[in-house]
């Protein structure tokens, strides 16, 4: 069109200057490209590919932990995947651009095939084409009927179609018909329905929140739900800390079934942590937290994800002076919780004094190595504590550090005595250290649980938009649209009935509905025939 | 029946079920001899008489033959099916045992093994469901050899003793996602077989080999009946019953673990093969290319992202191997 209208225009008007028009023109070209099928499917396919990098390189918000250790591993490629925010692929400007495009196309397709679609409902079937045996599926025959006998049990036949009234101008050798009008009403309601889960979605990685705490159990322990108190905790760039809604809670109890036989022997499960909480002024309530059933307090959701064991330490330094004591949250290794903690005491005198180990639940010795053969602490009387113990600099000066980890650079192993290298303590036992540097002693045991606690706002109407959508959608995949005609002429010898019918929804089986009402109206008249 | 008499039963019914697969796969391949032959001599007549033979005699002949064959492939056809149908219900036995053979019982949706007997399972029993319906005879050999393939690999390299789900699967939310997603990923197997078809017809419209393949537009119809059928299904267990599940199990229906981001990717994309339906210049080849993309990226999932990826928590209850240095730390 712009070869044809530009000139023109120049003609008409010639105030203006070529460059505005072409511009204007330019975007209205630009709409209709962006608006257009073959645009949609591109973006697509596009959205598809740029979501590929981030399942294969670690993601920031996912596990932060492996993609520094991503980073550490590729110093070269490191600079260049930042650049292009592939540690963030989901929030990247270029991967926002794509699904951005596809919105405004989406919008861009759909209000017009809206207005066309509102027309239509109120439209007559179109009028019968003059030629139906051109059409790909069509049928023809010749009967002694006549014709009006022929369009009656034609009209009859097509129960459940929109029928066009006959023309005013009496040229009602036809039938016109049209079914599945409601297919269209599918395909745009889907495609809405992306909007608002579009909407919610990012109304949820905007506002929401994700945090993670280590809870101990015991009446002396708890969480308030304050910024301060997470170990961990993620938000997104519209989130204000005025948003974390006011409770806290205890964890009275934790209780796990141990499996002692089958394949599964040694692990847990129906873990059960016992919640005492209170939100805002209301009353103390109890809450069985277990995995699966999250608790609910306002917006905000709290999950029990993992649990473990926290040996209670005691570390006495040269002097006698208790250095560090205290439960100790050790991490678990494996299902049967095999875990590994670290205990540092910078102000033992007169060195500093770390241990690094493993804390056995229930250890057993097979060919005479140790193992841990199940998490199920029991009585207590199989749990072991293998510490690997340092004397001298634990580095705390180099800067903030793990509470996980320990600094064994500047510092010297030590050993019990010549022969074995870790300091192995039965629970009560109490341990001397070398050179007189002081004891280790292994108190008791205590169990923590790891707690997540988010809050995304939006996602019930997330929720509502898929499930619009998937409905939207299946009306819009199994509604079948068609249309078809029939006409009946005089011609020499009888009565001339053409037969045509149209599928609009792709994947019909057009031909089966013409030879279904072929046989319909020649049937419907041996029928009579039979009965007369 | 005790655990391990069923998880036993489990495993012959497995075994059982493949030997019959293979001898159904026979009996079809049989059949699709037939066809070719027929095809061929249904030429070379055309030749020869093109050639100026004496028509009465040459056709008479090939006639003859023809009838003999396409009896055969009736036969065998037949006969395929029922032994397709056969392993199906071993199949299914298999199945059943491994649920009943765990303590407490359970759905057999634990771990790789399971999934994949499951997958192929739905794959062939879909086939025999509907092979009515669609008319999917010529799918035989396909459905078939691609079953019996999958179901060796399951045995050989991904068996695993019957064991307990881990808590976080312990959900009826499992159920219903896991249905969803296995029988999704049957559907678009087949459908993606018969996009597989449509391309290699549609590149060789004259080989003798594909003799028993539709035309090609019937092809692209039961694609598209087929592809319609799963998509929807996929949509429900990835997008919504999936979700709801996070939310449940690790508290955000969203995670952008690298599982939900190849579910996600294997939806953008059927939606894509559903809308180049519907774009001119796209139908049929460029449509029946993206669904076949689309399978690979559902297949990819379904086994290349368990090996690939770490960070996903879709890893099938695998426990945490404790790793090297803290190993070294102790004695
Ligand atoms: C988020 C992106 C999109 C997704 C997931 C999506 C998905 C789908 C699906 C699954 C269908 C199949 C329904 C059917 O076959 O009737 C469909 C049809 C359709 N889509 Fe989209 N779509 C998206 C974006 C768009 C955009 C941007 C446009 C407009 C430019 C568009 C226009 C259409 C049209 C016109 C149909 C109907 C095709 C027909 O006539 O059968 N879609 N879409």
């Amino acid at each position: 069109m712009s070869s044809t209208s530009a000139p023109d225009q120049e003609k008409n008007d010639d105030v203006r200057r070529p460059g505005e028009l072409n511009a204007r023109e330019l975007a209205r070209w630009g709409w209709r490209q962006l608006t257009s099928m073959r645009t949609a499917l591109i973006l697509l396919l596009l959205l598809a590919l740029a979501a590929v990098p981030g399942s294969l390189i670690p993601q920031d918000g996912v596990d932060s932990l492996k993609a520094d250790q991503w980073r550490e591993a590729h110093t070269t490629l490191t600079p260049i995947y930042e650049k292009l925010g592939l540690f963030n692929v989901y929030s990247t400007p270029w991967f926002a651009a794509i699904y951005l495009l596809l919105m405004v196309s989406l919008v861009g397709c759909i209000i017009p095939r809206c207005l066309v679609y509102a027309k239509a409902m109120r439209a007559q079937p179109p009028a019968t084409p003059a030629k139906l045996t051109r059409l790909p599926d069509s049928a023809s025959y010749v009967t002694d009927q006549e014709p009006e006998e022929v369009l009656a049990a034609a009209r009859k036949a097509l129960r459940g179609y929109r029928i066009r009234k006959a023309d005013p101008d009496g040229s009602g050798d036809s039938v016109s018909a049209e079914k599945g009008y409601l297919r269209e009403a599918g395909n745009l309601i889907f495609h809405m329905s992306l909007i608002i889960v579009l909407v919610a979605f990012a109304t949820g990685s905007l506002f929401g929140y994700k945090g993670g705490v280590i809870v101990l159990v015991g009446e002396e322990y708890g969480f308030a739900n304050e910024l301060s108190q997470y170990d961990d905790f993620k938000s997104g760039s519209l989130f204000a800390p005025e948003d974390l809604d006011d409770f806290s809670f205890k964890i009275d109890d934790f209780h796990a079934e141990w499996l002692t036989s089958g394949a599964g022997a040694g692990t847990a499960r129906g873990f059960n942590a016992k919640l005492r909480y209170t939100a805002g002024t209301s009353d103390e309530k109890r809450y069985d937290l277990r995995v699966n059933h999250p608790l609910t307090i306002g917006g905000t959701d709290v999950f029990l994800l993992a649990h473990g064991y926290a040996p209670v330490i005691t570390v006495r330094d040269g002097e006698g002076n208790v250095a560090y004591s205290g439960p100790t949250i050790f991490l678990p290794q494996s299902r049967n919780l095999l875990s590994f903690g670290v205990v540092k005491a910078p102000y033992a005198s007169p060195e500093e004094l770390g241990f690094q180990g493993l804390f056995y639940p229930f250890e057993g010795t097979v060919d005479g190595e140790p193992v841990n053969l199940m998490g199920d602490i029991g009585d207590g009387s199989h749990a072991m504590l293998s510490l690997q113990g340092f004397r001298g600099d634990l580095n705390l000066d180099a800067g903030p550090q793990s509470v996980y980890s320990l600094d064994t650079s500047k510092a010297n192993m030590m050993s019990p005595d010549e022969s074995g290298k870790a300091f192995n303590l039965r629970l009560g036992d109490t341990v001397e250290l070398p050179d007189g540097l002081g004891s280790v002693s292994f108190d008791d045991v205590q169990q923590w649980n790891r707690v997540q606690i988010s809050k995304s706002p939006g996602k019930e109407w997330a929720l509502l938009g898929v499930s619009l959508a998937l409905l939207g959608l299946l009306g819009s995949l199994f509604i079948r649209s068609r249309r078809v005609w029939v006409r009946a002429r005089r011609v020499d010898g009888g009565t001339l009935v053409e037969i045509a019918a149209l599928d609009r929804s792709g994947g019909g089986d057009t031909a089966a509905v013409v030879t279904d009402l072929v046989e319909t109206l020649r049937g419907a008249r041996t029928q009579e025939e039979k009965d007369v | 029946m005790s655990d391990h008499t069923w998880g036993v039963l489990s495993n012959q019914a497995i075994t059982a079920a493949g030997v019959v697969y293979f001898l159904a796969l026979l009996c079809a391949l049989v059949e699709w001899s037939a066809w070719q032959s027929r095809a061929r001599s249904a030429v070379a007549a055309k030749e020869l008489v093109g050639a100026g033979a004496p028509a009465d005699e040459t056709a008479a002949e090939p006639n003859a033959a023809d009838a003999v064959r396409e009896q055969r492939a009736a036969l065998f056809g037949r006969l395929s099916l029922l032994l397709t149908a056969i392993a199906v219900a071993c199949h299914f036995v298999g199945l059943v045992g491994r649920g009943m053979a765990a303590d407490p019982n359970r759905v057999p949706w634990g771990n790789m093994y399971e999934f994949t007997i499951s997958g192929s399972f739905v794959v062939a029993a879909a086939y025999v469901a509907l092979h009515r319906k669609l008319k999917l005879a010529w799918m035989a050999p396909w459905v078939l050899g691609f079953t019996l393939v999958v179901l060796m690999l399951a045995v050989v390299g991904l068996y695993e003793p019957v064991a307990p789900l881990t808590e976080a699967l312990n959900s009826y939310w499992l159920v219903i996602h896991v249905v969803a997603a296995i029988i999704a990923t049957g559907g678009f197997t087949l459908g993606g077989i018969a996009s597989a078809a449509y391309l290699l017809k549609n590149r060789f419209p004259d080989a003798a080999l594909l003799a028993r393949v539709p035309d090609l537009p019937a092809l692209d119809r039961v694609s598209y009946r087929i592809h319609a059928f799963a998509f929807p299904v996929w949509t429900f267990g990835v997008l919504i019953s999936g979700p709801i599940w996070a939310h449940d199990a690790w508290g955000s229906y969203w995670n952008w673990d690298p599982k939900e981001v190849w579910a996600f990717i294997t939806w953008v994309v059927y939606a894509g093969y559903l809308h180049a339906r519907a774009t001119a210049g796209w139908k049929g080849k460029k449509a029946a290319i993206v669904a076949l993309i689309g399978l690979a990226t559902l297949w990819f999932n379904f086994i290349g992202i368990n090996y690939f990826s770490s960070t996903s928590q879709h890893s099938y209850a695998a426990p945490a191997a404790p790793t090297a240095e803290l190993v070294e730390t102790t004695r």
